[in-house]
């Protein structure tokens, strides 16, 4: 349980957000000309960070609005909070 | 050769004040080889580590834990064992789990405590009762004992459950599996540590797996805090550090990992006799032999590894036991603790070899690995021995997640994820 400064909202608890898992997994273009190994990869497999974990979250009590975390998942610490579309931050 | 344990070597011992005891297992330093090393010491791994030495005859094998046997998973949960699956393939494998439960105080000379008091599933909205009816036809036709109760027999099985009509969530009935139960969850680490030990297993305590070595695409050894480790094969039995382990191979798992709490009572005499699960209103129940009430929350909704959980999913369990179970509204709550969970996105295992020969990994099972533990390392055992899944966890491969044949049991999961 920790807390969440939404970047249009401010801080909340972070009881009023989704975690949306793991972030920067771009769906594929054409899935069509994918194999099925690849299809796999971006359907299913994680790499379950044990440290800096950038993650996608939805304030789905408040605003409803999409953005992206670094997040420890060894401790819960938030290291930065951007928008949705940026790059992830150099940690 | 160890002393065996019975009536008489208790009463033998109780002169000299107990203080004679055999050690259990020896404490010994690893190795330069082995022929195989399994990395996690908790109760899938122990036993993996016992039926590899007891039905293949690798002895020259250790079992190397980051901190102390049976300290993370195994003593986490709530010692809950049923097999009530609805797919053939679950139900091959954790009926196979349940029967050497059945046999295995006396298979290994130690007190589990199995005890099969029931396992019961209960039932609150249509399509919970639609569901259970449908489990419940499934578990039978595989040959697993299963019922299903209306609700005054549901009262009459558990006379303490609220079956008001006028409650937010009634009771429209449950399933009963008489075979299912509980069993002491530490006996079950120590009794297989101390039977594999007896046959020659090393297990290496306090020792942490910092890295794979691999030649092309075979494993060589381990890199650990006691040193480097040569061998040829390696079982990864990690729970919620599976995929960190992957990571060290260059493996990517379908896994995430979450906290899941459980809490316990103050101790109380005996009120339930049973264990009673509800997905629905996500709350279950049962008492330990102390008199605890030993209850199950759910898992946080993000990937942590803090072993804490968040308080808001504590209170929503105890909301809803109140609501069930309003005989305990006076009960204080003595002690509440988090565990990490390696959630599958089907809500299924992994027993499997990987694409690096030589290494195999067992993991996936989420919040519900405990009942699982005698027939998961029986058959991940078999596995690394023959390079070979066994016909039971053929289907538990990590490759069902490129063909799509997912084993999804989500409905069977007694914790909502």
């Amino acid at each position: 349980m920790f807390l969440i400064s939404c970047p249009y909202c401010g801080e909340r608890d972070q009881s009023e957000f989704v975690s949306g898992g793991e972030a920067h997994i771009a769906r594929p273009k054409q899935p069509t000309e994918l194999n099925d190994d690849q299809w796999a990869e971006y359907l299913f497999m994680r790499k379950n960070i044990k440290g800096i974990q950038f993650e996608r979250w939805n304030h789905v009590h408040g605003c409803r609005k999409w953005f992206n975390v670094a997040r420890d998942t060894s401790n819960d610490k938030i290291e930065k909070i951007y928008k949705m579309g940026e790059q992830p931050p150099k940690i | 050769m160890k002393n065996k344990y019975s009536i008489f070597s208790l009463i033998k011992n109780a002169f000299s004040n107990h203080e004679n005891w055999q050690r259990a297992w020896r404490d010994p330093e690893p190795k330069k080889e082995y022929d195989a090393v399994i990395v996690g010491g908790g109760g899938h791994g122990l036993a993996t580590a016992y039926y590899l030495a007891k039905k293949h005859n690798l002895t020259n094998i250790a079992v190397v834990e980051k901190g102390w046997i049976g300290g993370g998973n195994t003593g986490r949960n709530t010692t809950i064992i049923r097999s009530n699956y609805l797919w053939d393939a679950s139900a091959g494998l954790y009926d196979h789990a349940l029967k050497i439960w059945e046999g295995l105080s006396q298979e290994l000379n130690y007190n589990v405590m199995f005890s099969q008091r029931g396992v019961m599933n209960l039932a609150h909205n249509l399509q919970d009762v639609r569901d259970l009816k449908r489990r419940t036809h499934a578990n039978r036709l595989n040959g697993i004992d299963a019922v299903w109760l209306e609700t005054d027999e549901v009262k009459k099985f558990c006379p303490i459950i609220n079956t008001s009509q006028d409650i937010r969530y009634p009771v429209l009935g449950g399933t009963l599996q008489k075979r299912a139960g509980t069993a002491r969850h530490d006996a079950v680490a120590w009794g297989y540590a101390r039977g594999a030990d007896e046959m020659g297993v090393d297990i290496i305590q306090n020792c942490e797996v910092k890295g794979i070595k691999r030649n092309g695409d075979a494993v060589e050894g381990l890199e650990t805090t006691k040193g480097f480790i040569k061998t040829k094969k390696v079982g990864v039995v990690a729970a919620g550090h599976s995929s960190v382990i992957a990571n060290m191979a260059g493996l990517k798992l379908p896994l995430e990992s979450k906290p899941l709490q459980a809490l316990v009572s103050e101790p109380v005499k005996p009120i339930i006799d049973t264990v009673v699960m509800s997905n629905a209103v996500h709350a279950y129940v049962s008492q330990s032999d102390k008199g605890e009430l030993v209850i199950g929350a759910g898992t946080d909704s993000y990937v942590s590894y803090t072993q804490k959980g968040s308080f808001n999913i504590v209170e929503e369990t105890l909301k809803a036991i109140l609501e069930l179970y309003p005989i305990f509204s006076r009960m204080k709550m003595l002690r509440q603790w988090g565990g990490i969970v390696d959630i599958c996105p089907d809500a299924s295992p992994i027993i499997s070899k990987t694409s690096i020969k030589g290494l195999y990994f067992n993991c996936g099972w989420g919040t519900g690995g405990f009942k699982a533990t005698p027939g998961s390392g029986d058959l991940f055992a078999h596995t690394i021995a023959n390079d070979e899944p066994h016909k039971l966890n053929a289907a538990f491969n990590i490759n069902r997640f490129v063909s799509g044949d997912l084993v999804d049991e989500h409905g069977a999961a007694a914790v909502a994820h």
